[in-house]
């Protein structure tokens, strides 16, 4: 009898389900401390593989309860093989791009060293066209007639609990930043990909813990962060009396204002964290002095989506029909976005389709505008004056966010979404360096921390993966003294600050474009 | 889901280490997960720690940077109400570690 009793507590050894299984790292994660950079050398450079480097990469699973929230199974579902290969052949009829990508790839090999996660972790399995290829292989099997017939011959491969695992790895370890598209003479986009098999995993289950949680809280309090109205209003009266401190003036922080010209709407790390508050305090001074009526409101107090991240167009929309009760609400003119890479893409490339037509708005203007075209063309209109001297201590650069760059436009030229926010730069500060131009517009590298990535259970991948680009940054830190690190992106000023003290620069390098604006601008009569 | 055990109690973690029940929160579990973290607390750290308790019961998350620098100038003086002291006090940055200690859920987002 005590001997039994003795056994039953001895530390057995944790049998895992299913869902654990798939979700557990096969090496344990390092704790932030434990995680160093390899120094920087010269150039970006092309690694030797080391093969399955990074298969121990992966992000925390969602509980079964944001799962449900979400509509989606609570755990691995048991006919998960069957409901994986039904739902990837819906997906394949609803995107042709998707049937498209899966049959034309030539392995020519030009996107393999395009992948910012692939050059910081080494691992063949990041290079786009392998993580393409767990999709693949699957995609064979069940849906071509070689595949079906031929097997492992033809690159099949039957889904099973294992690639399911390294699904859950190298589909988050993808922030959806296209940079391979780019170099593909055929344009595959392996950012849609990476959607498709998000979207497939948590129909089977499988969720991941940072975005889902994120949109549970936008459905339950309205924004990424978690901030409800009257935090945000007591948040931003507290903004109030700063701006009025700092500058002697009474520059406002609306908050549901009907009929205020301007609706803004912006994620909301801007009302709360570090940087991003000094490009809040950039807007509210433009408009200020702009003399427009403007207003943020509580229904749409974000303006990240992160519906996109995991591939699902029923969350996007209704993340996205917040927007719709709010213009409802204020019945403004004009819609602005503050600065937020996916946000913009999201709100340029699908808010017309996902809640359009925006018919109660001014037809004269864009619907949406970005922050940087109206500042840009306050600017150009000589409407606000900026003194470049105000930022005399900074060099800067800018940091192409990839949701802009590959992912939207900007104002009325094709490349605007490149040239509006530099001239607004250039406007504001007088000494501006770029950096190596493999690493900037359209082929600018990823910060690391986009698509879904930025949370501390992926820190090390996030440190790796932001290699390339500070690796471009040290090379013109050393040249030319950069100093400053402009970014219109909340996810990037998140991912810089916490990223770059791990390669030896300060934090607070990383700033917003706003931010240079919030500096540099007359404030007071005009003339 | 973790766990730590003082004094015979159970206190259940998330995974990263944030006490799940901030109801449960005493001075011992501060001083436990202060230690965790390398962190000595002192009479200025507590300072930190008792506003976001008292902030967060009333608005139900941590209080925006600027607020609580605002604080800080407040508690101790304009030469401390800054965020290089606050990372001086709280090595790993407020959210990772003033927050954590404080008992309060780890703020997430875009941040
Ligand atoms: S989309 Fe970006 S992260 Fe994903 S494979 Fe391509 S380059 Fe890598
Ligand atoms: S560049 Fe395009 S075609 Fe070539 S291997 Fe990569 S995905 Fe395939
Ligand atoms: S965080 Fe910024 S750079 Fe990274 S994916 Fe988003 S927009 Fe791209």
């Amino acid at each position: 009898m005590a001997d039994t009793e003795a056994t039953a507590t001895e530390e057995e050894p944790k049998v895992l389900t299913d869902l654990e299984k798939v979700g557990e790292p096969s090496v344990p994660r390092k704790k932030p401390n434990e995680i160093h950079p390899d120094d920087l050398v010269g150039k970006i450079s092309i690694p030797k593989v080391e093969e399955g480097s990074a298969a121990g990469n992966k992000p925390y699973l969602c509980k079964p309860e944001n799962m449900e929230k979400l509509g989606f199974p609570g755990d691995l579902r048991t006919d998960w093989h069957d409901a994986a290969i039904a739902k990837m052949g819906d997906l394949l009829k609803k995107y042709k791009s998707l049937q498209v990508y899966m049959d034309i790839c030539v392995k020519c090999g030009s996107c393999t060293d395009k992948c910012h996660y692939f050059l910081g972790t080494r691992d063949g399995k990041n290079m786009p066209v392998a993580r393409a290829e767990l999709f693949r292989k699957v995609y064979r099997k069940y849906f071509t007639t070689e595949g079906k017939i031929l097997g492992k011959l033809a690159g099949a491969e039957r889904f099973d609990l294992d690639l399911l695992g390294e699904w859950y790895s190298y589909f988050h370890q993808c922030s959806q930043c296209r940079r391979c598209s780019v170099f593909c003479p055929y344009g595959i986009d392996t950012a849609e990909i990476s959607m498709a098999a998000r979207e497939i995993m948590d129909h089977i289950g499988v969720g991941q813990k940072y975005v889902n949680d994120i949109i549970v809280k936008v459905h339950d309090v309205g924004n990424n962060l978690g901030m409800n109205p009257k935090a945000l209003k007591a948040t931003l009266e507290s903004t109030e009396e700063d701006l009025e401190e700092e500058t002697g003036q009474k520059i406002r922080l609306p908050l549901d204002e009907v009929g205020a010209e301007v609706l803004m709407v912006t994620p909301s790390a801007d009302f709360f964290a570090s940087p991003h508050v000094e490009s809040l305090l950039g807007y509210a001074k433009v408009f200020h002095q702009a003399g427009i009526s403007w207003t943020f409101s509580t229904a749409a107090s974000e303006a990240g989506n992160f519906g996109m991240f995991i591939g699902s167009y029923g969350q996007m929309q209704k993340v996205a029909s917040r927007l719709t009760d709010a213009i409802q609400e204020i019945k403004p003119k004009r819609l602005i976005v503050g600065e937020c890479g996916h946000a913009w893409r999201i709100a340029y490339s699908f808010w017309n389709t996902l809640i359009g037509p925006f018919d109660s708005l001014d037809p004269n203007y864009k619907r949406p505008e970005h922050i940087c075209e109206y500042t840009l063309d306050l600017v150009n209109r000589g409407a606000i004056k900026l003194d470049k001297s105000k930022n005399d201590d900074f060099v800067v650069t800018m940091h192409d966010s990839c949701n802009v760059a590959r992912g939207a436009r900007m104002g009325d030229k094709p490349g605007g979404q490149f040239t509006i926010p530099r001239d607004l730069i250039k406007a504001s500060c007088n000494r501006y360096v770029e950096m190596d131009e493999e690493t900037i517009m359209e082929k600018t590298f990823c910060c690391g921390g986009g698509g879904g990535l930025l949370t501390d259970d992926l820190l090390e991948l996030r440190v790796q993966g932001a290699m390339p680009r500070m690796q471009a940054f040290h090379k013109v830190q050393e040249s030319h003294g950069v100093n400053f690190l402009a970014l219109i992106c909340a996810i990037c000023k998140a991912q810089f600050t916490k990223i770059l003290p791990k390669y030896g620069v300060g934090m607070d390098v990383a700033g917003g474009v706003h931010q240079l604006i919030a500096n540099a601008i007359e404030l007071g009569a005009k003339e | 889901m973790g766990s730590f055990e003082i004094d015979g109690k159970t206190y259940e973690t998330d995974d990263d280490g944030y006490l799940v029940n901030l109801d449960e929160w005493n001075e011992d579990v501060a001083k436990y997960i202060a230690g965790i973290e390398s962190v000595e607390l002192t009479e200025a750290h507590w300072e930190v720690v008792n506003f976001l308790r008292n902030y967060y019961q009333e608005y139900n998350i941590a209080p925006a940077i600027k607020i609580l620098i605002k604080e800080m100038k407040k508690m101790f003086g304009p030469e401390k109400g800054n965020s290089a002291y606050l990372y001086d006090l709280y090595p790993a940055g407020p959210a990772l570690q003033a927050c954590k200690i404080a008992g309060l859920p780890k703020p997430t987002g875009c941040v």
